[in-house]
């Protein structure tokens, strides 16, 4: 039965619900905080930074990463920015410009009160940072610099050259293994959580495979907190990394917690295009290009000329043309999907007219070579790698490619699943961005959530378990969860069909790329959830994975994340064809104005969908968290 | 390593600028070049350096079989298929080898000349000093001994090339500009050295010849 | 194009290892080193075999975890790249690649071509961080730092901690790697406070963990994936002695 979920979201003006929140918290002493155990899974900037900040207070914490060094955790990858309201440009900005930037780019499917603290929150992190020593960009006077991203009039993104990302987690994995050498923080490198273990309905404890033994292992807590990241790679092709996953999060999806606006997905439009059938992955050019480089494509779809020689008039500079005031940093979904008519429409360019040009000639000439270079110095030169063009002398070639799940495990206001003790933090929660994310507003969230959230609402949870033991590893609930997660390896083993995971992985992608990727409609969602189901029943006989349990096995690792894909795909379609309306990233083709802009229905389908597990994939229970906007009255947005 | 290779380093400039004097004309050379040896031998001060740069010796060589057996164990098991080498000059990866020869040949030296000097029974020449000049030239008629020395000067060239600048860096310059002057002047150094060397046993052959 | 390949393949630490040969004739120039690794992997799997256990992750030269000796050289034959940005138009038609893993005594091999390079994290837990709590930072432009010092220190600070200046050092020496997070401390205003504790803690650590000394061959600079400066080493070295000599 459908459900109205409520968030727990602090009385009071929009601006003083965080300061109520923590005024009234519940604190646990330093004593107690000994006595205390806290699972973190991940080592991202979430993860990392919960896990080192709540080791600073004085918990035992016990971090898990199936990487082989928490560092190499994918917010590594992130290029282009970290945004914070400092307002150091003098140009407009403040707290509330930015809760407003951060949810009108979500097209107002996002909590107003989450939305607000990550913008509160947001200058705390700059100072974290940088007093932890990440190298952000810098004036010659040595104050820091900013530069703008797509979707706000303001420059507020700070930024360590292409690499923002690497710098921020190499901050937080080092004050992570600060509280290693402490003796504060385990640490689990390589070891991939299967499940989560619930005792009396709380989150108590996790079972994890050691992936360079396949040994089988327990771990108990008095919380869990789930800091996995984003399921992208679930399209397969995707800018995530290898070995990104939805596993942490859908195991603990089918033990109760809710799954929330799981379709949407954001397709980053800036992205190199596939070359061939082999590609493994597609390498994203941080957005941060879109600053400088103008993208274009050729008026004449039949074009045949070197870019180069195009002139002038023969070029469409089509989100300049269509959107005037944002020009090319209109925000990721809206340049995605114009990326997409563009190759739809036959003006592609490549040998697989797939993609789009960002030309920075005119950048080049206003401000020379050198400049460009030291502001996107490292990506001209990944783009060389990569492609063997040098883009200083003609335009790069970029499509769009999935890229951030703004979907995830449902949170209330303390980042708390639907399950009482297990959290959820960074990307692999769904609250602040609604239906489309803000370009450098991933590293924020992550950040925010692990330093300057989780610590305060994880505590307010602890106050009450402070009288409960360690959790005890042989309780009849972790030997059964056991039980299931070697079950479950076993049957891949056993099945001996004639696929690997990763063909299975190729395809199940495929299939949601084309119908539930940037444009949707319910007769291709409805044939994608017939597909899946096959695919999925497939899956069962007709897997292959060498090997056996007890050992590294990379193909069984990959046939967990894929069985879980398949499950979660199907869930990701039933969400996508059940919200009739267009919103961000979410585009339906049968909802759309008579310019193609996304049409929203804010009278019905003003609220985040939470799903919940029934047990089979194909009939999940819609609940409904309604979005109530006390502050802001959501508008068509627009970027014209 | 870095130190006492230094200090080697410095020590080749004094030695060779003594050496130089075999250049003079024969019987000025014999002279000066003997009185000068006893100056050496009967300094006090000398002495005492002379004692830094035995230890010198024996320090840098210990410290070379201490980074070989570190190198060995933190190798753990080699490469089969291996060519790292591109990445570096050949003599800097073999400062051992190139070390073993110099060694060798210190032996040599030492028994031939400094042991022979010490405690050998020497003639004396027209100023009453032990004719030390007589038995390097006596020594460099054999063209094998020519040979040798100069296989040794060579290898000691390119020991220099790479540990002049490598001991600067040890010590801790980091300047980028001061680095690419070390870099310049080790070059300069370790090919002045190795000419100043090699000249003084071929003109003493070839001038004996004639 | 056609490719044979003699792929190091091992059990785990303590067995023997040994090449062995494998056919691949239908590999595209435009595929990543990673991804003919991919291609063989599933015809090995079809094959009833035991694929070749590889370590990768992000696929685009940021995240570290990949990483080979191919051909004898710690991530190919390009210069500051990794094995993931490696393509296949750097060989030719018929070419016989070599794939060894990474070797050092620290970097114990837990199967095929896949290490454990923890030791570099414990390098880093030794010291490598400016020891601030959360909730303790100043105004972040109440520390000025110029562009020069955090150019400078950025370029230190790029590491992505693959190991390969390990793999490609006649010593096995994780100098470059712990030079380079010492000089990004060391160069600014916020790290250098604790610039003498860090070096002398992670100088130990790093020989505690069983990597051999710096004999400035400069091996690892030109392997380097972000071309990390050798400069750094001497930095260290600096701080080191300095540490040591003038204060403790």
């Amino acid at each position: 039965m459908t459900k109205t979920i409520k968030a727990s979201i602090p009385e009071g003006p929009l601006a003083e619900k965080w300061s109520n929140y923590k005024a009234k918290a519940r604190l646990v002493s330093p004593n107690n905080r000994k006595r205390l155990e806290v699972i973190v899974v991940g080592t991202g900037l979430a993860g990392a930074s919960a896990a080192a900040s709540l080791a600073e207070m004085g918990y035992n914490v016990k971090s898990f990463c199936f990487q082989d060094s928490p560092r190499r955790a994918h917010s590594v990858a992130a290029q282009g920015g970290v945004n914070a309201a400092k307002n150091y440009k003098n140009d407009g900005d403040s707290i509330y410009r930015m809760f407003y930037d951060t949810l009108k780019g979500g097209d107002f499917r996002s909590r107003e009160a989450n939305t607000y603290r990550l913008a509160e929150c947001s200058a705390n992190l700059i100072d974290q940072a940088v007093a932890q020593g990440v190298p952000f960009g810098r004036e010659y006077g040595g104050y820091l610099r900013n530069r703008s991203f797509g979707g706000v009039q303001v420059s507020r993104t700070f930024y360590a050259r292409g690499q923002t990302g690497q710098q921020l987690l190499l901050g937080s994995y080092q004050a992570l293994l600060r509280q290693q050498h402490a003796g504060k923080v385990k640490l689990y490198a390589r070891h991939e959580m299967l499940d989560v273990v619930l005792i009396e309905g709380r989150a108590r404890g996790i079972i994890a495979r050691n992936l360079d033994t396949g040994e089988v292992e327990r771990h108990g807590a008095h919380s869990v907190v789930l800091a996995t990241g984003g399921f992208g790679k679930i399209y397969y092709l995707s800018t995530l990394a290898m070995g990104c996953n939805a596993s942490a999060i859908w195991r603990a999806h089918k033990k109760g917690a809710y799954m929330a606006n799981p379709s949407w997905t954001q397709i980053h439009p800036t992205s190199l295009p596939q070359s061939g059938e082999h590609q493994s992955k597609l390498t994203l050019m941080s957005e941060s290009l879109r600053n400088d480089g103008r993208i274009w494509v050729p008026k004449d779809k039949n074009e045949t000329r070197l870019p180069v020689d195009i002139p002038e008039e023969d070029r469409d500079y089509y989100l300049e043309r269509k959107y005037p005031s944002f020009g090319n940093l209109a925000p990721r979904d809206i340049s995605s999907r114009a990326a997409k008519e563009q190759i739809d429409q036959g003006k592609g360019v490549g040998p697989l007219k797939n993609a789009v040009y960002l030309d920075f000639s005119r950048a080049i000439k206003e401000y020379g070579q050198e400049v460009i270079a030291e502001r996107y110095g490292n990506l001209f030169t990944m783009y060389k790698k990569i492609t063997g063009i040098d883009a200083y002398k003609e335009p790069m070639k970029i499509s769009p490619a999935a890229h951030f799940s703004m979907g995830g495990l449902w949170v209330d206001y303390e980042l708390m699943t639907s399950i009482p003790g297990l959290f959820a933090i960074g990307e692999a929660n769904f609250s602040d961005h609604g239906a489309n994310r803000l370009g450098a507003n991933s590293l924020l969230q992550a950040c925010v959530d692990g330093y300057f959230i989780l610590p305060y609402t994880l505590q307010n949870y602890l106050a009450d378990q402070i009288r409960i033991e360690n959790t005890d590893i042989n309780h009849p609930a972790f030997e059964e969860s056991e039980k299931q997660v070697r079950t479950q390896m076993q049957n891949f083993l056993k099945a001996k069909g004639q696929k690997t995971a990763e063909e299975f992985h190729k395809e199940l992608g495929r299939e949601l790329y084309d119908k539930c990727g940037l444009l949707r409609s319910k007769e291709g969602l409805e044939k994608a959830v017939g597909n899946i189901r096959k695919l999925r029943e497939e899956y069962k006989f007709n897997l292959l994975v060498p090997g056996t349990a007890g050992e590294v096995n990379s193909e069984l690792e990959k046939a967990g994340r894929v069985s879980d894909y398949m499950e979660l795909a199907e869930l990701m379609c039933i969400d996508a064809l059940h919200r009739e309306e267009s919103c961000g990233a979410h585009f339906r083709a049968e909802y759309q104005t008579e310019e193609g802009e996304a049409k929203r229905d804010d009278e019905n389908f003003c609220y985040s969908a939470a799903w919940e597990w029934t047990g089979n994939p194909s009939s999940p229970i819609l609940n409904k968290e309604p979005l109530v906007f006390e502050t802001v009255t959501p508008t068509v947005r627009s970027y014209k | 390593m870095a130190i006492t290779g230094l200090f080697l380093s410095f020590f080749l400039i004094i030695h060779l600028l003594g050496n130089l004097q075999l250049l003079l004309p024969a019987e000025e050379a014999q002279l000066q070049y003997n009185s000068y040896s006893r100056l050496l031998g009967g300094n006090i001060l000398v002495k005492l350096v002379a004692y830094v740069l035995y230890l010198c010796i024996i320090l840098h060589t210990l410290d070379a079989i201490y980074l070989s057996y570190k190198r060995k164990k933190a190798n753990g098991i080699s490469y089969s298929y291996d060519r790292r080498g591109r990445a570096s000059t050949w003599y800097s990866r073999n400062m051992m080898a190139l070390g073993i020869i110099i060694f060798v040949f210190l032996v040599i030296h030492f028994k031939d000349f400094w042991y022979h000097y010490k405690f050998g029974e020497l003639p004396l020449d027209a100023n009453g000093n032990k004719d030390l000049y007589t038995l390097v030239v006596v020594a460099f008629e054999e063209l094998w001994y020519v040979i040798l020395y100069i296989i040794a000067i060579l290898a000691l060239g390119y020991h220099l090339l790479h540990g002049v600048f490598s001991a600067h860096r040890t010590i801790g310059l980091y300047h980028p500009m001061y680095n690419s002057m070390v870099q310049v002047l080790g070059v300069v150094f370790a090919v002045a050295i190795t000419v100043g060397y090699i000249v003084i046993p071929l003109y003493l052959y070839f001038n004996l010849q004639l | 194009m056609k490719i044979n390949l003699k792929i190091w393949r091992q059990r785990d630490s303590q067995s023997k290892g040994e090449f062995k040969e494998y056919h691949l004739d239908e590999v595209s120039r435009d595929m990543s080193f990673l991804e003919m690794l991919d291609t063989l992997n599933i015809k090995l799997i079809k094959q009833g075999e035991n694929p070749v256990e590889f370590d990768h992750d992000c696929r685009e030269g940021i995240c570290g975890q990949c990483g080979v000796m191919i051909n004898g050289i710690a991530h190919g034959p390009l210069k500051n790249t990794t094995t993931c940005q490696l393509h296949m138009r750097s060989f030719n038609d018929g070419d016989t690649i070599y794939v060894e893993p990474f070797k050092a005594a620290a970097f114990p091999i837990v199967r095929d071509l896949k290490v454990n390079r923890s030791a570099l994290d414990h390098i880093i837990a030794a010291g490598g961080y400016v020891s601030v709590d959360t909730g303790q930072a100043p105004e972040a432009n109440s520390i000025p730092v110029t562009f020069e010092q955090a150019e400078s220190a950025f370029d230190a600070a790029a590491c992505i901690g693959c190991g390969a200046c390990v793999a490609s050092c006649k010593n096995s020496s994780a100098a470059l790697f712990t030079s380079a997070k010492i000089s990004h401390l060391a160069q600014l205003p916020q790290g250098d406070k604790e610039t003498s504790t860090r070096v002398i803690s992670m100088v130990n650590q790093m020989d505690e963990e069983g990597f051999g000394h710096c004999t400035n061959t400069e091996a690892c600079q030109v392997e380097c994936p972000e071309d990390i400066s050798v400069l750094n080493i001497a930095r260290m070295n600096y701080e080191y002695n300095r540490a040591r000599v003038v204060k403790k």
